[in-house]
């Protein structure tokens, strides 16, 4: 579903080169729920950048769905949802209805099958009490479901998730996790996910990758990486020392 | 994509209407600000009866076809201007992960139908003159052919200045220069301006055919500059031309948009 | 740039009409690359004080405690970056007028000092209006409508568009004693050397008086305002 050779992105930062992502290769298998861990600055929104067809690779090659999403953006957009938990893809003056009525229009979804999946994330995201709501009044945890909804009105095959529980409470979390967990079981969506928190991998992720300094650091299943540490049990020492590990390297 | 653009841009309408007190003042406020152009003309005019051997009327013809033209331009493309102030804010990712062209969600992000005022009073300068002037009948066709091309003329210049913000970021008022300067320029026969300024609008830059080429023909007039005849009717090339490198433009600018953040 | 295209319809009147307004056709470029210059520095188009924005915040209740007087205190700020616009976005269209047209550059001492009183004078009336537009967004919901029709006013009632000389009959009568024509027409002119100086001074004094006294009152209002609903 999503494959990466050699993929690389740099950018030109006061005439010299700077390598947010450099070689990175992974495949990523229809329904697989993967986690995608790294410091600040490690090249985890420019790979999810790169996947949307945002950002145009410098080298190397992205497929997602089969498309090179640079070349095929706005077909690829279509099979792929995105969430970006720092920022909202809703139309800030709008009220909620509207951004999800507009997005009904831009993906060409068909009124009935568009109600029919309004209603059911309506229920699941217990979005009813806050739909006529404009966007700019919502709560964090509120908005974030919301984006949720707008991301997944077209059925995506592929969802990414950057950083979607970036400052909820506890309970907005859990709601989150659950969803995400019912969405990837029952409807075998792929999903990818960066987080800083590591409680939704431990929740969510059979498969981890870590990035650092744009490189691959690590991939494998939970168990795997726990491994790496034996004499560790809390899942933040393990990944803190592998940060730490090729930060060093 | 034209069903799509008026469905987007309804979705603003319903949202501006909302408030109705603050739309009815801008629609106003807009049409005031535009008349100043008109009062300007008129006092000029009051001075003298002839501006670089045109009459005030067909000054006005002249003011009013590239007003109808620019105010077009203004409400349905103009927002896409704001391509730095989405790149600086970070919201101009969430245009590309979208399956409609960047170009037609961002004219139509905030669209903005107060604007309509100012289609409305150029309008009204545009009738009143070609009521008042004696034109010829069989030189009218040329009237909404000029005002298409001349909106279609603004929408790419529009854009190739937004496109350029892609690079300039931090400079977005530069493109200013060549979008309201564009608009002042047409406002007046371009008989007033020097042999170089006219022959840099009219080849490098073709402001030239949003109206002072096809309204020479309207009005039954030579050029002063002299040019051939012909030139009068080559406004829709132009436009075209100026259409396909706006295009390019943008496309180049999306490929080599960097993101923000992390 | 939009000086430049000003200047061409200026420089067409005047070929017209040689002489209008006592202005040779040097008088008129001139003008208007002056006037180019006064944009900036006096904020003809509206804004520059960041009142509006401190009033919608609330902030405005912290700026009315200080021990110095927020009127005092605005001007001495808008006057410094008068001073700055002056000499980054005032100088250069002057340069862009000589290169393209040549402009007149006065050579008398004593007409460059009552230049120089006018202009500061002007940037004085433009600061008074603005103060009084920036305090009313303390009475009103949506301040865009007052920001446009101020702009308005100003652009056209100061001379920015046209001098208001060539208005006709009352209009010009009437334009000329408004506080705008302060700002623009008066220091063009003489800068030109069109108007008898202690005139023009004690005109722009006049209204430079007359509307920092009204935004004093102006501060005492919203004061009053700000302390008896709690900020």
């Amino acid at each position: 579903m999503i494959e990466l050779d050699r993929a690389g992105r740099s950018f030109k930062v006061r005439r010299s080169l700077v390598h947010a992502v450099r070689d990175l290769s992974f495949t990523i298998a229809p329904g697989e729920f993967v986690g995608y861990l790294g410091p600040n600055g490690a090249g985890k929104s420019t790979t999810i950048k790169m996947l949307c067809g945002i950002l145009t690779p410098t080298s190397g090659t992205v497929r997602v769905a089969g498309l090179e999403p640079s070349r095929r953006r706005t077909t690829l957009a279509r099979r792929i949802g995105v969430v970006f938990g720092q920022r909202t893809t809703l139309w800030w003056d709008l009220p909620l209805a509207d951004s999800f009525e507009l997005i009904r229009h831009l993906y060409k979804v068909d009124r009935n099958t568009f109600r029919t999946r309004l209603d059911e994330l309506t229920t699941t995201l217990d979005l009813g009490s806050f739909i006529r709501t404009p966007v700019r009044q919502l709560s964090l945890g509120q908005r974030m479901r919301g984006d949720l909804a707008a991301a997944l009105l077209h059925a995506p095959d592929v969802l990414v998730l950057d950083e979607p529980t970036i400052g909820l409470d506890v309970v907005s979390k859990a709601g989150i996790r659950d969803f995400l967990k019912r969405l990837n079981a029952e409807r075998g969506t792929t999903v990818l996910l960066t987080t800083h928190d590591l409680g939704d991998i431990e929740r969510l992720c059979r498969r981890v990758m870590l990035i650092d300094h744009g490189q691959l650091a690590f991939d494998g299943t939970l168990g795997d990486l726990m491994a790496t540490a034996p004499d560790q049990s809390d899942i933040e020492e393990v990944v803190s020392r592998l940060y730490t590990g090729s930060g060093t390297a | 994509m034209v069903s799509l653009y008026a469905r987007l841009a309804w979705t603003w309408t319903r949202a501006a209407a909302a408030y109705p007190a603050s739309f009815a003042l801008m629609t106003v406020l807009g049409i005031i600000t535009t008349t100043l152009d008109v009062a300007v003309i008129l006092i000029v005019f009051a001075n003298t009866t002839t501006l670089a051997g045109f009459s005030r009327d067909e000054v006005l013809f002249l003011y009013g076809a590239a007003g109808v033209s620019f105010a077009l331009c203004d409400l349905l493309v103009s927002n896409i201007d704001r391509v730095s102030q989405h790149i600086k804010a970070g919201t101009f990712d969430t245009f590309l992960i979208r399956p409609v062209s960047s170009w037609l969600q961002l004219t139509t992000d905030r669209f903005n139908p107060n604007r309509l005022g100012r289609v409305l009073q150029a309008v009204l300068v545009l009738g009143y003159a070609v009521a008042v002037l004696d034109l010829e009948g069989r030189r009218l066709w040329m009237i909404p052919v000029m005002v298409v091309t001349g909106f279609v003329i603004f929408a790419a210049l529009w854009t190739l200045v937004g496109a350029a913000q892609f690079l300039l970021t931090d400079a977005p008022e530069l493109g200013n220069a060549f979008t309201y300067g564009g608009q002042q320029l047409t406002q007046y026969p371009l008989a007033v301006y020097a042999r170089d300024l006219v022959k840099g609008v009219t080849y490098v830059l073709p402001m030239a055919f949003v109206n002072w080429q096809p309204g020479l023909y309207v009005l039954g007039r030579d050029d002063p500059f002299g040019t051939p005849e012909f030139m009068r009717f080559l406004g829709p090339a132009a436009a075209l031309a100026l259409v396909l490198a706006a295009g390019l433009a943008w496309r180049q600018g999306i490929r080599h948009y960097r993101s923000t953040g992390s | 740039m939009f000086g430049v295209l000003r200047a061409y319809i200026l420089i067409a009147l005047w070929q017209a009409r040689p002489g209008l307004a006592g202005y040779d056709i040097a008088d008129a470029i001139t003008y208007c690359f002056v006037t180019q210059a006064f944009i900036a520095p006096m904020q003809l188009f509206g804004g520059g004080l960041a009142i509006p924005e401190r009033i919608r915040s609330g902030d405005i209740a912290l700026d009315l405690v200080r021990p110095a007087p927020l009127q005092a205190w605005s001007f001495a700020e808008d006057v410094g970056r008068a001073s700055y616009l002056f000499l980054v976005r005032g100088i250069p269209p002057m340069l862009v007028g000589a290169a393209v047209f040549g402009v007149v550059v006065p050579g008398d001492p004593g007409r460059w000092a009552a230049f120089m009183a006018g202009f500061a004078l002007a940037v004085v009336v433009s600061f008074g209006w603005r103060y009084l537009i920036a305090l009313s967004v303390c009475w009103l919901i949506d301040d865009r409508g007052v920001a446009v029709l101020s702009m308005v006013l100003t652009t056209f009632f100061s001379g920015m568009m046209l001098p208001l000389h060539i208005f006709p009959g009352w209009l010009a009568d009437v334009a000329r004693s408004l506080p705008w024509a302060a700002m623009v027409q008066l220091p063009t002119d003489l800068y030109l050397g069109k108007a008898a100086v202690m005139e023009t001074l004690a005109f722009q004094a006049f209204w430079a008086t007359v509307l920092l006294v009204l935004g004093a009152l102006a501060t005492r209002a919203i004061r009053h305002k700000v302390v008896i609903q709690g900020g």
